[in-house]
Parts: C-alpha cells; sequence; structure tokens
C-alpha cells in the first residue's frame, strides 16, 4: 500500500492519481476517455488497477454506485470534462440522496484557460455542488494526492456521500513529488452536534422499556453502519417487531418472525397499521422521507418517537421527534442496550401477527395457474430459486416495488436500489457495479421495459467484461407505475405511458447474449434456472400482465393507514384480510 | 423569524457559494450577509441574517455544519451580544439645508464624512434599528436620499461581566434597551483600558 513509490518520487499528476488510488486500495475504476482526462488515462496501464469501460457516464456513476453499496467501499468513476463530467450528473445526485460512498474523478480544461468555455469546459463543480458532499477543482499536481486521499475520507466519513474531483489537464501533465504518507489528510472533523448523550440514552432506554407497541423502523443505516447485530439483540431481547424503509431491506432478515417487511407507500397493510397504532417508534438510520410518512399530520400521531441517526439535519426535519441520538447506529445501540433486560413475550407482537393474518403465510407459488403472469409470481419465483440470498439490483417504478414486496432478502448489501432520487436506468449498471464488487455472488439485474431502455447500451460493457449477470426484464409494455397513476389518479388517461420495447431477446443476442422470452407461469423456473447455471450473462424478457397494479398503495398526502387495498380480482388476493 | 449565525470557514475559493447555496436550497433569504477574515489565519468569519421559521434554526445550523469547510458555527440569536451595523448615507445638501442635517447626525452619532456642494456623506454605526431610525427621520423630513450603503449585520457574543459592569447595566435601565447596550460596552471597554 503505497509504500512501492518511495517518499518523493517524481511523478506526473496522472501518475499520482493512480499512485494514490493504488495506495488507497482501489483495485476498479468505471470510467470514459476523452480529451482533459487522456493523460490520465495514458498513465493508467503502469497502474495494478481494473478498469471497465462503460458506455455512458451516468453507467460509471451508477456502477461505482453498485459497487459501493454491494462492497461498503468507494466506488470510483471517471470521465472527461464538459459532456462527460455532466453525463455523470444523475449518477451523483442518486449516490448523494441515498448515502453511497463514491469518488468521481473528472478532467478539466487547462487552469490556463479556466472560465473561457474552452472546449468541452463545463464548470462541474458549480454544477454538482448541491449534489456532492464536497468537491474539488485541482490545478496543480503537487495537490492531487492529498485531495485525492481526502476526498476518499470525506466520501466515507460520517453519512457518506459522493465527492467530485476536478482536475485540470496540466495538473495532469506536470510533475510533483509524489509522498503517499505525507498525503494523508487530517482526521475528519466529527459533526460538532454529533453526540449521544448519556441522559438521553437513558430516557430513550426508559421510553423502550415503558413501551407497550413499540416498532423499529429500520433504515440504511443499519447497512451503513453494519448494525445489524445491534438491531437484532434490541428487537429480540425486547420483543419489538421490525419494519424496514426500502433501502432498510436486507438489514434485518427477512424470515425473522420479527420482521414485518417493507413499510410506507407500496409496504403491507399490517406494517403501516403497525406503525399508526404504534406507541413508540425506534427509527435507526432511516430519515422520515415521505414515501415512508404519508401525511405528516396523521403519522403515527399516539407514538412516541426515538430517532437514532448520524446526521443531525436529519432530526426534527419531517416528523418531531421526542429523543434524538445523533451518532453511528451500530455505537448507539450498543450504549442504550445494557439498559435494557429481556422480555419474555408481548401482547403487541401477538397483536401485530393477527393484523398479518393470512398475509402472512402468503405463497403465490401455490396460487393455480390462471394462464396469466403476474411480476409478483416472477419475483416469488426468482427468490424461491436464490433463497433470497442473491445481490438484487433494481430499476425503478412497478417492478421495484413488487421486488421489495416479493424477493424476501435476508442479508444487508443484497438489495441494490435507487430510493431517494428515483433514478430509472439505474439497474443495469448498478448490477454491473455490484457483480465488479462481489464476483463470487449471484446477481440480478431487474428492470422494467422502460427504465431498461435508459441505460440498455451497458448490455455491451456486460459483454466486453464477460460479467456473469443474470437480467430479468420485467416487461408490461408500459411505464407501469406512470399508468398507474394515471389509472387511480387521471381518470386512466393513459398519455405517453404506452411505450414500445424492441426485442430484448435479440437485442442481448446483437451484444452475443443470450436470452429467452417467458410468457407463462410455468416457463418461469426453468428461464430463472438455465440463466443461473450458464456462466456468463443471460437476459430474459419476462411479457407480464399490462395493467396490474401495485397494492396496497397509499395515494401521495393521505395518512399511512389510508392504503387503496388489493382489489377484489385481483388473482394475487389471497385472503379476505387483504381485501 | 429574524436567525443570526457565525460561521467560521476556510478562506478558499467557492465557500462564499457552498454557504450562500444552502440557504437557497433551503427557500430561506439571506436579510444580510458580512464576511471577512477572523483572528484565526486562514479562516473568514461570516455573519449570516437571514428569515425562517423558529424552528429552522436547529436544521441551518446542523446543515451548515455538513459543509467541509465550515469550521464552526453559533445561532446567536438566544444569547447575549453586541450587534453593529454600518451604514454610509450621502444625501442631497445644499449650503441652506445643511444645518438641520449636522443636527441630525449629532442627534444620532453620526459622522459626517463628505461634503459637497450638492450632497453631504453620513457615516453611522450601530444597531440596525438606530440606522433605521435615522434614515426614517431624513426621509420623513424631505431630504433627498441619494445612496445607502450598508454593511449587514456584524454580531459578538458578549463575554463575563465584571460587577462594574452589571451595576452600569443597572443604572442604564431608563434608557432603551440598545442604547443601554451602547452604554456597557463602552464602559466595558474601559475597564479594559
Amino acid at each position: 500500500m503505497g509504500e512501492t513509490k518511495t517518499a518523493g518520487t517524481r511523478l506526473t499528476g496522472s501518475e499520482i492519481l493512480w499512485a494514490t488510488l493504488e495506495g488507497e486500495g482501489v483495485r476498479e475504476v468505471f470510467g470514459y476517455p476523452g480529451g482533459a482526462i487522456l493523460p490520465a488515462y495514458d498513465a493508467l496501464r503502469k497502474f495494478p488497477i481494473r478498469h471497465i469501460l462503460v458506455r455512458h457516464e451516468q453507467g460509471a456513476t451508477h456502477m461505482a454506485d453498485g459497487y459501493a453499496r454491494a462492497s461498503g467501499k468507494v466506488g470510483v468513476a471517471i470521465g472527461t470534462s464538459g459532456p462527460g463530467a455532466t453525463n455523470m450528473v444523475t449518477g451523483i445526485a442518486t449516490a448523494m440522496i441515498d448515502s453511497v460512498p463514491l469518488l468521481c474523478i473528472t478532467g478539466q480544461v487547462s487552469s490556463k484557460v479556466l472560465g473561457t468555455d474552452a472546449f468541452q469546459e463545463v464548470d462541474i463543480t458549480g454544477i454538482t455542488l448541491p449534489v456532492t458532499k464536497h468537491n474539488y477543482l485541482v490545478t496543480r499536481a503537487e495537490d492531487i494526492a492529498p485531495v485525492i486521499r481526502e476526498a476518499l475520507m470525506i466520501a466515507k466519513a460520517g453519512r457518506p456521500g459522493p465527492v467530485l474531483v476536478d482536475i485540470t489537464k496540466d495538473a495532469q501533465q506536470a510533475s510533483a513529488d509524489f509522498d503517499f504518507a505525507a498525503a494523508a489528510p487530517r482526521p475528519h472533523r466529527p459533526h460538532p452536534m454529533l453526540r449521544a448523550e448519556s441522559e438521553s440514552v437513558l430516557k430513550a432506554a426508559e421510553m423502550i422499556r415503558a413501551a407497550k407497541k413499540p416498532v423499529i423502523l429500520a433504515g440504511h443505516g443499519v447497512i451503513r453502519s453494519g448494525a445489524r447485530e445491534q438491531l437484532t439483540a434490541l428487537a429480540e431481547r425486547m420483543q419489538i417487531p421490525v419494519a424496514s424503509t426500502l433501502l432498510g431491506l436486507g438489514g434485518f432478515p427477512a424470515s425473522h418472525p420479527l420482521s414485518l417487511g417493507m413499510m410506507g407507500m407500496h409496504g403491507e397493510a399490517w406494517v403501516n397499521h403497525a406503525i399508526q397504532n404504534a406507541d413508540l417508534l425506534i427509527a435507526c438510520g432511516m430519515r422520515f422521507d415521505d414515501r415512508v410518512t404519508g401525511s405528516l399530520a396523521t403519522y403515527a400521531v399516539n407514538a412516541k418517537k426515538i430517532h437514532i441517526e448520524i446526521d443531525p439535519a436529519e432530526i426534527n426535519k419531517n416528523v418531531k421527534v421526542d429523543v434524538a441520538l445523533i451518532g453511528d447506529l451500530a455505537e448507539v445501540l450498543e450504549s442504550v442496550l445494557p439498559h435494557l433486560s429481556a422480555r419474555k413475550s408481548s401482547a403487541w407482537v401477538k397483536e401485530v401477527n393477527a393484523m398479518k393474518g393470512e398475509c402472512a403465510v402468503r405463497d403465490i407459488q401455490n396460487l393455480p395457474d390462471t394462464g396469466h403472469l403476474y411480476a409478483a409470481h416472477v419475483m416469488h419465483d426468482l427468490w424461491r430459486a436464490t433463497n433470497g440470498k442473491a445481490i438484487v439490483a433494481t430499476d425503478v417504478g412497478q417492478h421495484q416495488m413488487w421486488e421489495a414486496q416479493y424477493y424476501k432478502h435476508e442479508d444487508p448489501r443484497t438489495l441494490i436500489t435507487s430510493g431517494g432520487l428515483g433514478t430509472m436506468g439505474f439497474a443495469l449498471p448498478a448490477g454491473i457495479g455490484a457483480k465488479v464488487a462481489r464476483p463470487e455472488k449471484e446477481v440480478w439485474v431487474i428492470a422494467g421495459d422502460g427504465g431498461f431502455q435508459m441505460t440498455s447500451p451497458e448490455l455491451s460493457t456486460i459483454a466486453q467484461e464477460n460479467l456473469d449477470i443474470n437480467i430479468a426484464i420485467v416487461n408490461n409494455g408500459y411505464l407501469g407505475m406512470v399508468r398507474q397513476w394515471q389509472e387511480f389518479f387521471y381518470d386512466k388517461n393513459y398519455e405517453s405511458s404506452p411505450i414500445l420495447s424492441p426485442d430484448f431477446v435479440k437485442l442481448a443476442e446483437a451484444h452475443g447474449i443470450p436470452g429467452a422470452t417467458v410468457r407463462t407461469r410455468a416457463e418461469v423456473l426453468p428461464a430463472v434456472q438455465a440463466s443461473r447455471e450458464r456462466k456468463g450473462p443471460f437476459v430474459i424478457n419476462f411479457l407480464v400482465e399490462k395493467e396490474d397494479s401495485v397494492y396496497p398503495m397509499i395515494p401521495a398526502g393521505k395518512a399511512l393507514h389510508e392504503m387503496i387495498r388489493r382489489p377484489g380480482h385481483n388473482p394475487l388476493i389471497e385472503t379476505a384480510q387483504d381485501a | 423569524m429574524l436567525h443570526t449565525f457565525v460561521a467560521l470557514v476556510e478562506d478558499k475559493p467557492g465557500v462564499l457559494t457552498r454557504v450562500a447555496s444552502l440557504f437557497r436550497r433551503l427557500n430561506i433569504n439571506i436579510v444580510s450577509l458580512t464576511v471577512g477574515r477572523s483572528e484565526k489565519q486562514g479562516t473568514s468569519r461570516m455573519t449570516i441574517v437571514s428569515e425562517a421559521s423558529p424552528t429552522a434554526g436547529h436544521r441551518i445550523m446542523a446543515s451548515l455544519y455538513k459543509l467541509e469547510n465550515v469550521l464552526q458555527v453559533d445561532d446567536i440569536g438566544q444569547y447575549s451580544s453586541v450587534s453593529r451595523e454600518l451604514a454610509l448615507i450621502k444625501v442631497a445638501a445644499t449650503p441652506q439645508t445643511r444645518s438641520h442635517i449636522f443636527e441630525l447626525a449629532e442627534v444620532f452619532r453620526a459622522r459626517i464624512v463628505d461634503l459637497a456642494p450638492e450632497s453631504l456623506m453620513i457615516e453611522i454605526t450601530g444597531v440596525e434599528s438606530k440606522i433605521e431610525g435615522l434614515l426614517q427621520v431624513l426621509n420623513e423630513s424631505e431630504d433627498r436620499i441619494l445612496e445607502v450603503s450598508r454593511t449587514g449585520r456584524m454580531v459578538m457574543r458578549r463575554g463575563e461581566h465584571t460587577s462594574r459592569v452589571l451595576d452600569a447595566m443597572r443604572v442604564a435601565g431608563v434608557e432603551t434597551k440598545d442604547e443601554a447596550e451602547e452604554e456597557i460596552v463602552e464602559i466595558a471597554a474601559e475597564e479594559q483600558v
């Protein structure tokens, strides 16, 4: 780690860039070359760093994002100035809102012509200012090593996020002394408001002990902080049911008896009813997003709230809380746990389980085959086939919600999805990043026919890298979630939501990737198994029911308990409680 | 309500944009913003006055701290502090109309710092209400204000008070609060000498 380069070695800025990344342990980067970053690319071959050539810089950022989410490490994306840099903005914003540590490196025109509208010049530090945790413009070779090291540290520290480093072409070309150790950043200043005072810890513990109907709200922080053990201890010791946010799925095992599943807009009815009827909410590394609270005025009105969160700016932002414990989730839970002694049984857990009713044992696999293929079938069969252990990268829309409902994640870092920004086109590149990060894991990309077409050129990246990725396209011929909203809220005016797609199997074949089209329930498992058994990529085009909707659904602005339940005629209805 | 934040920030390009952008994103208007070097090398001190809901203070402060270049933030509104603003006011005035402006300046403890045949310039330092007061009187006396340049609010928390200063505060109780504060500052300054 860096020792190979002796202190004071004279290197070009480009060499310093790669040597610093190498010293920091970076082994894979996702990128696309171009004029202003060419000096850096010229030096790349001297370093043991694998470069995955993407087809669009947005893909590079989503890949770095998927890489980071799957591994917990910082994902690195690199591109050129101007359009290369602006193409990264969507991926950076996606990572920002979901707190994913990224390092984005962009080339910039020479410092001598900065601000002159030179060819492919764009003010990318200005553009990305609101969507990065921090960013830098580097104009001198000697600044590259300290800036890159500091950027990596900032990306990981506290609440993680993307950091962009814009390096001028002349800084890449100039020479400077390189000393990896001397370029070490100062320790990161912890957020000064970062503290879980012992008084608050005691108060929280007392509230937990006194609560009759507590619910844990498990968010992305559980995964980021690695707090599964502490969270499980809290839930089991005090017999508290655990509801998860979309990004929290996998943080707590879905098969655990205390697991409720996903809360919020498309959460199952019992989850949201449990929250609305609770007398205590213990929010763990989540931010009370509007998609999980519904109307704030009616949100869990009878519940006291404890908020454990690493970002002090999230406290009382959407939901006023009674106790805030600011800090790393695992550490805070460690400090709370000694104040709690085990509870044997809980009437509340029985009550929540009763709310689940027969829904809890929903097993759509056993439903009679009516000749229709529903997306829920696909998700369910995928879950069964992979034992809930695969890494699944999903896109945004209906299939994303069905996946969250029917694919029961057991482990952290196995669901990779764009939660906050809702970025269509995320799944395919994010799945690539996840596979590069965790080559030993089975990776599934699940996308709709709309979102898949936004980044489908990355199929070519998969082919070039020969990545063993399973791709499931849930194809209903619509921008499904748009159609659903049009059905519910716009008098079925399906304006611009029907979408024509190419034959995805032929598209895959054009990339040298085999595939299959699935039209019936009976074909699902054989196709899934064929894909799993094949070494290398495989595309399955699932032609599913066209006008199916995601239920339950809480219309925007409605209270969490005012959900639209599954209609009676829906073949996925299992029990009277579901109607 | 008006919030006053004091932020110690790194003296680097783009830091002002980051701070200003944070308020922009929260859709909060900055009423005044003053920046200058602080007592610590390489750092600037910003005083930011903004109009936001009473509960917004915590979130703004927490968000400011999330900016990597921000070293220290203080939401000063809740503490005893000294607040000052400097204004330069150019008023149209002929030799015939000058004298009453001189009188006004005297009352407001302002100074005349420039005199021309058609105009004069007043320098006034004090709390905002004092400056507003002079501007109002000038307007009401139908003097034509040609230009106004104001620095915006600068604030500093008060230090520990000695008994003499506390005595002076009780004596000064009859005056308006702002004026009393000025007196205390003057006494405190004397004590130091």
